[in-house]
C-alpha cells in the first residue's frame, strides 16, 4: 500500500485538478489542504474544480474530511465543482454531509462577556443561590409543619430505612475515626503534659475536647463526607430520571416524600452518634493514658468524670443536632437543584459534600462564642 | 468488500444473567454489508443478545464468528482490536454528558488514532456533519433534543470508521419525520461505506423499511423462531407469532 497523495494540476484553463491517490487512513493522520485551498482562492479565473481518484487505493474519514473541507472551501468562493471522479461512496456521504446546512445560531451559542459582566452575573448568581437556600429551607419548615399535623404524603417504612443507613450502618466508620481522635488529642496533649508531671489531665483534655467539639465535629464531617454525599447523589440522580418529576405531577411534594424524612432521619441520629463518638474518643484517650503513661482505667474516667458536667455534654450534643440539620439541607438542596445529566450529579455530590463543612465550621463557631457568652 | 458474505455468525449461542437463559441455540448468520434487524416483543433478550455480540456480555454456550474468528474465545488483546472494528449506539445514546459533541466523538480518535487536537476536532465535525448535526460541535448532550442525541450517538459510533454498526433501539422514542430520517442515514450509511449494520428494534416500519434481513426471538420458547428477509415472514412465514408481530395482529 502506498501513502496517501494530494496533487494538484491544470489540465485545462480554469480547471484546478486535485488527485488523490494511495493509501488514506485515518491511522496514518490527515494531510494539509492549505495548498489546495491556496490554490483554489488564488486563480480568480477558476472556473472548476475536480477531482480524480484513479489511482486511489483504500480510503475512510482521513479522505472524506479532506475533499468536505475542499468542496466547502470552493462552494464558499464560488467555484463550481465537479465530483464525478471520486468513487460513488464518497459521492454518497459527501451529499449526506452537506445534506443540511450548518446550525446558525452556533456564533451566539457561547458569547463571549465582558469581565466585569462575568463579575456581575456571579455575584447575581450568588445572592440567587442564597434566596434558593432559604425558600428551599422555608419548604422544608413548611412540610416539616405538615409532617407533624399527619398531612404529609411520605412513607413511614421508607424514614426507618433511612433512619437505619443513617445512624446504625454508620456506627463502624464513626467508631474508627472517633477512637483514632481520641489517640491523638491525648498524644499531643500528653507531650506536653509529661513535661510537669500532669499526665492525668491527659483525661480532662480528651473528655473536654471530645464531648464539647470534636465528637460532634468528626461526626459531622463523615456524615457530610457519608451521608451528605449520598442525599445529594440520589436525589441528583432521581432528578435526572424524572422521578422528581413524575412526584410533582401526580401532587406528591417531593420536599414531603423526599426531603423531610432524610432530614429528620439526619437530625434525629446526629445527637445519638456524636453521643457514641464522644465515648469512643474517650476510650481512644484512655487506651493512650493507661498503655502508655501508667494512668490507672478508674483514675483516667474518675478524673474523665470530674471534668465534664452535663452543660457540656448536652451541648455537644446541640451542636451535633444543628451539624446534622446542615449536612441533610445541604445534601437535599444540592440534590433536588441538580442539572439532567450524569455529571451534574457529580458536580451537586461535590458542592454538598463542600457546602456541609463550609456551614459546619461557620455554625461551630459561632455557637463556641455563643456558649461562651452564656457561660456554658 | 464482497457484500452478502458471512460477516458475523452467530453457532449454538445461550446467552442469559447467572442461571438464567434469556436466549438458547441461536443459530445465524449477518452478510457483510447487510442491515440486519434483531427483532422481537419487549424482554424477549433482543438487547442482552447485542451485549453479546459487542464484548460487554459473555455468553453462557456458543460462539461468536467476527470473519473466521470466534470473539470470545480470542485472548483479551485480540478482543480489544476486534472491538474496535464495532461502533456501538446505545438505546439512550450513552453520550458523555461532561463532554461537547465534537469532544465526545474526538475521544476515540484520540485515544486509538492518537490525533491531535485539530484533525480530531475536524474528523467531529465531519461527522457530526454526517448525520445532519453541522454547527453542533460545541453542544453538550444535555442541550439537545432526544432525536439529536440518537444521532450524535451514531456519529460518535461511526468515529473510528468501523466495519459494523449496532443501533440498539434507534428509532425508539423518536416522531415519524426524525424516525425516517435515521432509517434514511442508516441505509445511506451502509451504500457509502458498507458498513455491516445490526439494528435491534421492534419498530416495525423501520425493520420492513430497510433492513435486508432479521431473526425474530421469542420471550416464551426463549429463542429464534424465524431468520429472513423481514418482508418475506411478514407475507410468507409458517409461524403465527412472527406473521402477527410483523402485522402489529392484524390478520
Amino acid at each position: 500500500m502506498s501513502a496517501a497523495q494530494l496533487r494538484l494540476s491544470h489540465p485545462g484553463a480554469g480547471v484546478l485538478r486535485v488527485q488523490v491517490s494511495g493509501s488514506w487512513t485515518l491511522a496514518s493522520g490527515l494531510p494539509s489542504t492549505r495548498e489546495a485551498e491556496q490554490a483554489i482562492d488564488g486563480g480568480g479565473a477558476l472556473s472548476r474544480l475536480c477531482f480524480d481518484a484513479g489511482n486511489l487505493e483504500t480510503w475512510d474519514s482521513s479522505l472524506v474530511n479532506v475533499i468536505y473541507k475542499l468542496a466547502r472551501h470552493s462552494r464558499s468562493v464560488g467555484v463550481p465543482l465537479d465530483l464525478s471522479g471520486l468513487p460513488e461512496g464518497l459521492r454518497g456521504l459527501l451529499d449526506l454531509a452537506e445534506a443540511v446546512a450548518p446550525h446558525r445560531e452556533v456564533q451566539d451559542h457561547r458569547p463571549d462577556t465582558p469581565f466585569l459582566a462575568d463579575v456581575g452575573s456571579e455575584a447575581i448568581e450568588f445572592f440567587r443561590s442564597v434566596a434558593d437556600i432559604l425558600r428551599f429551607v422555608g419548604g422544608v419548615s413548611v412540610s416539616l409543619g405538615r409532617m407533624l399535623r399527619g398531612r404529609a404524603h411520605y412513607r413511614a417504612s421508607d424514614l426507618f430505612l433511612i433512619v437505619q443507613q443513617v445512624g446504625a450502618q454508620a456506627l463502624p466508620i464513626v467508631s474508627l475515626i472517633s477512637v483514632l481522635v481520641g489517640l491523638i488529642l491525648a498524644f499531643v496533649g500528653a507531650v506536653q503534659l509529661e513535661q510537669f508531671g500532669a499526665d492525668i489531665f491527659i483525661a480532662n483534655l480528651v473528655g473536654l475536647g471530645m464531648v464539647r467539639d470534636m465528637g460532634a465535629m468528626m461526626t459531622a464531617i463523615i456524615m457530610a463526607g457519608r451521608t451528605g454525599a449520598a442525599y445529594a447523589a440520589e436525589l441528583g440522580t432521581m432528578t435526572v430520571n424524572e422521578e422528581i418529576d413524575a412526584l410533582r405531577t401526580m401532587g406528591i411534594s417531593p420536599i414531603d416524600f423526599l426531603v423531610v424524612p432524610r432530614i429528620l432521619a439526619l437530625v434525629l441520629m446526629m445527637p445519638i452518634l456524636t453521643l457514641y463518638a464522644d465515648l469512643m474518643g474517650i476510650l481512644g484517650g484512655a487506651l493512650v493514658g493507661v498503655t502508655l503513661f501508667d494512668i490507672g482505667i478508674y483514675e483516667y474516667f474518675r478524673q474523665t468524670r470530674s471534668a465534664i458536667d452535663l452543660f457540656d455534654v448536652f451541648g455537644g450534643l446541640f451542636k451535633g443536632l444543628v451539624y446534622g440539620a446542615i449536612v441533610a439541607v445541604s445534601g437535599c438542596l444540592r440534590g433536588m437543584e441538580c442539572g439532567r445529566s450524569s455529571a451534574a450529579v457529580g458536580t451537586a455530590t461535590t458542592s454538598a459534600v463542600v457546602t456541609s463543612i463550609v456551614f459546619i465550621v461557620i455554625a461551630c463557631a459561632m455557637l463556641t462564642v455563643a456558649y461562651d457568652i452564656m457561660d456554658i | 468488500m464482497a457484500i452478502g458474505q458471512a460477516h458475523i455468525r452467530f453457532e449454538g449461542v445461550t446467552v442469559g444473567y447467572g442461571d438464567r437463559l434469556v436466549q438458547r441455540d441461536l443459530d445465524f448468520t449477518i452478510g457483510r454489508g447487510d442491515i440486519f434487524a434483531i427483532m422481537g416483543p419487549s424482554g424477549c433478550g433482543k438487547s442482552t443478545l447485542m451485549r453479546s455480540a459487542i464484548g460487554l456480555l459473555r455468553p453462557i454456550a456458543g460462539r461468536i464468528f467476527y470473519g473466521e474468528e470466534s470473539f470470545w474465545e480470542a485472548d483479551p488483546e485480540r478482543q480489544k482490536i476486534l472491538m474496535r472494528a464495532f461502533g456501538v449506539m446505545y438505546q439512550g445514546g450513552a453520550l458523555w454528558s461532561s463532554m461537547s459533541l465534537a469532544e465526545n466523538i474526538a475521544l476515540p480518535l484520540k485515544e486509538f488514532l492518537a490525533l491531535q487536537d485539530e484533525p480530531a476536532r475536524e474528523i467531529a465535525s465531519l461527522k457530526l456533519a454526517l448525520v445532519g448535526l453541522a454547527g453542533f460541535e460545541d453542544y453538550y448532550p444535555s442541550e439537545i433534543s432526544g432525536g439529536m442525541r440518537k444521532r450524535a450517538a451514531i456519529a460518535r459510533a461511526m468515529a473510528l470508521d468501523p466495519d459494523t454498526l449496532f443501533l440498539d433501539e434507534p428509532s425508539a422514542g423518536l416522531d415519524p419525520i426524525s424516525s425516517r430520517l435515521l432509517d434514511e442515514l442508516v441505509v445511506r450509511l451502509r451504500d457509502s461505506l458498507g458498513t455491516t449494520i445490526v439494528i435491534v428494534s421492534h419498530e416495525l416500519y423501520s425493520i420492513l423499511s430497510i433492513c435486508d434481513n432479521s431473526v425474530f426471538l421469542d420471550t416464551e420458547t426463549s429463542t429464534m423462531l424465524a431468520n429472513g428477509d423481514p418482508r418475506l415472514l411478514r407475507d410468507e412465514s409458517d409461524n403465527r407469532q412472527v406473521r402477527e408481530f410483523l402485522t402489529r395482529g392484524t390478520p
